[in-house]
């Protein structure tokens, strides 16, 4: 037993140090920065709430939060529509079913860094793939990036496309514990497929919908290299992200206090934005 | 009826397909592509050249930088495979005084969201004087909680009567972990492997902060470094730079397709 004891605690050790070095410290030190004015050269100085204050009535980070709302009001329901149709596409007898899975899947296996850039080739203006197709079909180019309307939703819809497959494996896993004998009840009841959907499939799914609404929300509110790669914010600082005016304060202005203020403000933010949805939905399954 | 909504199915399964195969397959034959052609839909080049991977490769260290990005996910994944099986074999199966804390400081570090200790975890890198080092780019991911709490969560089920035995027999622990244990263990060791191999080739936010020498970055910092930079110039260029990042990961997926769905969406879900 003793032995067991010595063991444990040696081979738990080295966890327990990078723990204390890479989470427990930054965390503090995150919460002291708040407090502080740091350029990385001279001495920290205390700043008391200045960059609560400062932050508080800062129009770039409160651009960014709602900038992100933008992303997530048409992000999230449209990576749970196209998720769900995609998985129940693939949940019958297919030929061929793991081509089309890996099919979808793959953007998902892909860097950041990547899709950003081959999709700022096909959103461009002149020489865009998609602008080519539109064209095609007889209709006006659309400058998707350069204008302050679309080049958000332009994003989302990227980012929906890339994520996607990820999201389908949640949705088919919950598929396969339908039990069959509801299945077969509803389909002896006479339900059209349309009420076989709404009234046995979908609730069923609650608990991936919330999955995929919890980690599609705060993938969104992460979103950095996107706009980092594609727009650099603009136009008229529209796809402007929270992560990116982060990095900004940090890299470029040097604001170590402040931009450690924007971390802590994100992630409560993405608690409080996390919590509010798990209540609602949580409240709709009861009803 | 029944034939006609099968057909339909598969048209809609094979539109859908397209377009998430289609702009990789164009984004790689544009970069076989002269800049006059590359903005056509069209998948088989006119004239086909090696140019733009020419100008890339002279222009910017992308082999260095393939190497260096295949020296950080491999050391990553090696140390987390590693340390991570050491630390959840004794969250698994050793009573010890520190085990319920590191458990729940486990849990806990999966609902800090990353930003929050980013700013804290740079300043600390710079005054270790570690920019521009690799050790920058792998210390914080030698461990990694998702990891750990996975291989506890498999280690719990082997039974106790096979390390009793093995401790009859004089073994020590590690000796248990590495001859017994990772055996029986290789599908969660391969889970593991793939999503931690596959988020450190990806990374580009930490790399961004803690490294500005060409000479170190890894790939997609090279590349969005870059492609930003207007070193590119053309798209052909940058597309092609892209493919050194893409290729050897459509490769691997090619060949590891489940094992890949499995680990990145398992890894996603818990993580």
């Amino acid at each position: 037993m003793r032995a067991e004891e010595r063991s444990g605690s040696l081979l738990g050790a080295p966890y327990a140090a990078f723990l204390l070095i890479f989470a427990v410290y930054p965390i503090a030190f995150a919460v002291a920065l708040v407090f502080m004015h740091w350029d990385l050269v001279t001495t920290p100085t205390f700043a008391g709430l200045d960059n609560v204050r400062v932050l508080a009535s800062d129009g770039r980070f409160w651009r960014a939060v709602v900038n992100t709302f933008v992303f997530l009001s048409i992000h999230v329901p449209l990576q749970i529509a196209t998720a769900l149709a995609l998985a129940l596409a693939l949940n019958r007898r297919l030929v061929a079913l793991s081509f089309w899975r890996a099919a979808f899947f793959l953007p998902v296996v892909i860097s950041g860094a990547v899709v950003a850039i081959l999709w700022s080739n096909l959103y461009a203006t002149d020489v865009g793939l998609i602008n080519h197709l539109l064209v095609k079909i007889g209709l006006h180019p659309v400058p998707w990036l350069t204008d302050p309307a679309t080049a958000m939703p332009a994003i989302a819809v990227m980012v929906t496309w890339k994520n996607v497959g990820f999201y389908v494996i949640i949705y088919l896993a919950g598929l396969q514990y339908i039990p069959r004998s509801c299945q077969e009840a509803i389909e002896i009841e006479g339900a059209s497929g349309w009420q076989r959907f709404r009234y046995l499939t979908l609730p069923s799914l609650l608990p991936q919908t919330l999955l995929v609404v919890t980690l599609s929300t705060i993938n969104g509110f992460q979103l950095f290299i996107e706009p980092y790669v594609m727009t650099g914010g603009g136009p008229l600082r529209r796809t402007y992200s929270v992560v990116l005016y982060l990095y900004t304060n940090a890299f470029a202005y040097q604001k170590m206090g402040y931009a450690a203020t924007i971390g802590v403000a994100l992630a409560l933010i993405i608690g409080a934005v996390v919590f509010i949805q798990r209540k609602t939905i949580g409240s709709a399954e009861a009803i | 009826m029944k034939i006609f909504r099968r057909v339909a199915l598969y048209a809609a399964l094979t539109f859908a397909a397209l377009t998430f195969i289609y702009p990789f397959l164009w984004m790689a034959s544009s970069t076989f592509k002269p800049p006059v052609e590359v903005g056509t839909l069209s998948l088989i080049p006119s004239h086909p050249t090696f140019d733009n991977y020419r100008t890339m490769w002279a222009r910017a260290p992308f082999g260095r930088a393939l190497l260096n990005s295949a020296f950080v996910a491999t050391t990553i994944t090696l140390a987390v495979l590693f340390f991570g099986s050491i630390t959840a074999y004794a969250m698994a199966r050793l009573n010890f005084k520190g085990r319920p804390v590191l458990n729940a400081a486990t849990l806990a570090v999966l609902l800090v969201p990353g930003q929050l200790t980013l700013i804290p975890l740079y300043t600390l890198i710079v005054q270790l004087g570690l920019i521009d080092t690799y050790a920058a780019l792998i210390l914080p991911y030698l461990f990694n909680a998702t990891a750990i709490l996975m291989m506890r969560q498999f280690f719990l089920q082997i039974p106790q009567s096979l390390i009793d035995s093995a401790r009859m027999d004089g073994m020590g622990e590690l000796r248990i972990l590495f001859t017994i244990f990772w055996p029986l263990s290789k599908p969660v060791l391969s889970i593991v492997a793939i999503f931690t191999f596959m988020g450190s080739w990806n990374e580009v936010l930490w790399p961004l902060l803690v490294v500005r020498d060409q000479h170190i970055m890894t790939l997609p910092q090279l590349l969005t470094v870059f492609a930003l930079g207007g070193g590119a110039g053309t798209v052909g260029v940058s597309l092609a730079s892209a493919m050194v990042l893409v290729i050897p990961v459509v490769v691997a997926y090619a060949f590891l397709q489940r094992n890949f769905i499995e680990s990145m969406a398992g890894a996603g879900i818990k993580g």
